[in-house]
């Protein structure tokens, strides 16, 4: 037996794809990814119309969707973060209902429940074997973990691994295993590697961001939680990334150990773990090539799946034992809601990814932004949209101060006798208008282009239609 | 106590907002190289209003103006000196001609604004091999003059030497301006460090500054300002030697004694002198209670 499929049409059609079922898609080669828009275009050939996207990220370099949708071959959308053309037209209001942003704990939350139901996973898979053996660490188009497509092998009716690099069987060693695989497909290419270092995952250079980094640093210093075992995680981009390099002078000074790093990993913290500033890594999904390299080598450096790392339905996850993480923000409101969803203009620009879910999880969730970008204060009287609900947000950090969440008066505290500059956060906003002015509210009005579903499954906000 | 100064472009409306949050001691908004030729206007104009409307946590300004005989400086005066920072930055010095010259022109502005006259300093920029043999005359040329700032990618091309990160080529300048500093008793201050990525080569090449008797060090990035305040900052053993001197002086006076001896050395009157100055650097820095 060979679960070797003689193309994407023959895997396709041996699975029963249908108008109106449910295809889902993972991003772990991120903005490099080719298997989405292969795979779509395929299916549009076949003249198959209608169809749901449950994909756990969505890119710029999955813009030939839009035109899918205009053609009536996609539909519906379900999705952790969607950037690029795409985005931009489902602020629009291309969809014909609202698109559904899940968090990346939600989404194995939502499968276990049956709310989100998937038919036919597509798996891009670095290495496989013909029974279905897959690998994120081998072959070309190496990407690492494959934590997030873990959850789409478990729950989905069928499963395709879409390779590039066939290894004979058994493949070793096997993320994803034989006894949830399908078929396996052979492709000329499934992604580029290069692009999984994506804009986001690189170290900021800039200067605002570095000192917004540093200063996160501090309170993570006094916060009281940096003492053996501590654990941290680190969102993607601008200040929340470079809070790692000034967290490792802090812990070699206090000659502290700590128990794993979390999360989408970077070769920052790869040098921590190999350094031994932490015992072990715990990856979703990789940000770089070193990560890459780090998680094929390295034993202490895990691969865990989105129901490990964050599904609030799961018996534990990572995020329950998380001490600290530092994550970015778009917007924040005075009652430390936080928006990564809605640019300021209203339009899609992300998506919680984990933002919800390690705010709910860590003892120490802290948002990390500048007090204002180009005009407008980051600080604002009601985000445009709740990603992440301000009574799991325990502080926000700029480069002119900090202000803890009344909630939280035992850190305000310790953070006001350590020296650093606390603020009412109403202060910190009076402090931003004073160089931008007060802008004049947005309120998009259109019709619900975006449901945002918390980890928990309640739609907690909308995202509406701009012109 | 000035340790660092932080080159901002005046031309650059993000970084003259954020100019502040780097920890550098004092800013020297810049209209002269940092700033093209066709920019000049408006960097002039931004920086004015930059200076009205923000207060730059109260740092002192130093403003670097366009050099003597260049169709921009008297401009620059009539916008700056109003202003009241507290430094303008005349650049290519090379005389105590030239100071004289803008210190006139300056008191100028200043009467016809009904300010008081010489409310502006001048540090001024020497990167010129005249500037260079002249830098005691400029240090004492006026009472405006309060420190001086050596600009050593200049000076290099004045003498035809190459850069360098050592700095041999610019060792005799840099010996020169300290002791025409301290002769003058104005403060002076090293020139930055031009490679933003190399943390080692700046924090070897403050080190070394310190070590010829420089306040401080301007720099061209905000990613130097830590390493230079620390370089220039006294450490905990100098702290603590200079607590031991002077805890030594009143047990040595009440022993009747005209010399005190710490650690079998000698303390006399220019060790005194030191310790003093150490300490009231800690104390200016906040560094006192450090170890207590």
């Amino acid at each position: 037996m060979s679960k070797l499929a003689g193309s994407l049409r023959e895997a396709i059609t041996a699975c029963g794809l249908k108008d109106g079922m449910t295809v889902s898609f993972h991003h772990h080669l991120r903005n490099g990814d080719h298997t989405l828009n292969q795979v779509l275009a395929e299916i549009a050939g076949m003249g198959i119309k209608n169809l749901r996207i449950e994909a756990s990220s969505l890119f710029a370099v999955h813009a030939p969707l839009v035109e899918h949708i205009k053609n009536g071959v996609v539909t519906a959308i379900g999705t952790g973060y969607m950037s690029g053309p795409l985005a931009r037209a489902v602020s629009e209001g291309i969809l014909p209902g609202p698109a559904r942003f899940r968090t990346h704990g939600g989404r194995p939350a939502a499968m276990e429940r049956g709310t989100a139901r998937v038919d036919v996973a597509f798996i891009a898979a670095p290495a496989a074997d013909p029974m279905g053996n897959l690998s994120g660490v081998l072959g070309p188009a190496a990407c690492g973990s494959l934590g997030y497509a873990m959850t789409d092998a478990r729950y989905a009716g069928k499963v395709v691994a879409l390779t590039d690099h066939l290894l004979p069987y058994p493949l070793f060693p096997a993320s994803i295993q034989e006894d949830r695989v399908d078929y396996v497909v052979q492709l000329s290419s499934i992604g580029n590697p290069q692009g999984i270092v994506s804009g986001t995952t690189r170290m900021t250079r800039d200067p605002v961001a570095l000192a917004i980094a540093r200063l996160a640093a501090r309170v993570i210093e006094h916060s009281g939680l940096i003492k053996d075992g501590f654990s941290f995680q680190t969102g993607a981009g601008g200040a929340s990334l470079a809070v790692t390099q000034y967290l490792k002078p802090i812990m070699r000074r206090l000659n502290v150990r700590g128990s794993f790093g979390l999360g989408g990993i970077t070769g920052y913290l790869v040098e921590m773990l190999e350094e031994g500033f932490f015992d072990s890594l715990l990856d979703v999904q990789c940000f770089d090539l070193k990560a890459v390299a780090s998680i094929r080598d390295n034993p202490r450096h895990q691969e865990i799946s989105a129901a490990r790392y964050a599904s609030p339905l799961a018996k534990s996850a990572a995020v329950d034992s998380l001490d600290a993480v530092v994550l970015g923000a778009l917007e924040i409101d005075t009652d430390f809601n936080v928006n990564v969803h809605a640019d300021s203009n209203g339009i899609i620009a992300g998506g919680s990814g984990g933002h919800a879910d390690t705010a709910a999880g860590a003892k120490l969730a802290i948002v990390a932004a500048p007090l204002f970008r180009a005009r407008l204060p980051i600080i604002v009287d009601r985000v445009l949209c709740v990603t992440t609900p301000g009574d799991t947000v325990d502080v926000l950090i700029t480069q002119r101060g900090i202000a803890v969440n009344p909630g939280q008066p035992e850190l305000k505290d310790r953070l006001v006798r350590a020296g650093l500059p606390v603020y009412d956060i109403v202060k910190l906003k009076e402090m931003a208008e004073g160089y931008t002015g007060v802008p004049a509210p947005v309120k998009p009005e259109g019709k619900v282009v975006g449901e945002v579903e918390y980890r928990d499954g309640r739609v907690i906000d909308v995202i509406r239609a701009v012109r | 106590m000035i340790r660092s100064l932080l080159f901002v472009p005046g031309n650059s409306p993000a970084m003259l907002q954020n100019a502040d949050i780097h920890g550098a001691d004092a800013l020297i908004l810049d209209l002269e190289d940092a700033v093209a030729l066709k920019e000049k206007d408006g960097a002039r104009a931004l920086v004015k209003h930059a200076v009205k409307a923000l207060n730059f946590g109260g740092l002192p300004l130093v403003i670097r103006v366009n050099p003597l005989g260049s169709p921009y400086l008297e401009d620059d005066l009539l916008a700056m000196v109003p202003l009241r920072p507290a430094y303008l930055m005349p650049t290519k010095v090379s005389g105590a001609g030239d100071i004289q010259r803008i210190s006139a022109r300056m008191a100028e502005i200043e009467a016809s604004r009904g300010m008081k006259s010489g409310c502006v300093g001048l540090l001024p920029l020497i990167e010129t091999a005249l500037g260079v043999e002249n830098a005691f005359r400029i240090a004492s040329s006026d009472p405006r003059v309060q420190g001086m700032l050596l600009g050593a990618e200049d000076l290099a091309s004045d003498l035809g030497a190459a850069r360098s990160k050592a700095g041999r080529e610019i060792f005799y300048a840099r010996g020169r301006m300290v002791m025409a500093a301290r002769a003058a008793g104005i403060l002076v201050f090293d020139t930055p460090f031009t490679d933003v990525d190399d943390e080692e080569g700046l924090e070897k090449d403050a080190g070394f500054a310190k070590s010829l008797g420089f306040d401080g060090k301007a720099a061209i990035s905000p990613r130097h300002v830590a390493a230079i305040n620390l370089a220039f900052s006294p450490t905990v053993v100098e702290i603590n030697y200079a607590r031991e001197v002077m805890a030594a002086i009143p047990k040595g006076e009440e022993a009747g004694l005209g010399v005190v001896s710490l650690h079998g050395k000698m303390v006399d009157k220019p060790i005194v002198e030191r310790a003093k100055r150490v300490l009231a650097a800690a104390r200016q820095l906040g560094l006192e209670g450090e170890d207590e």
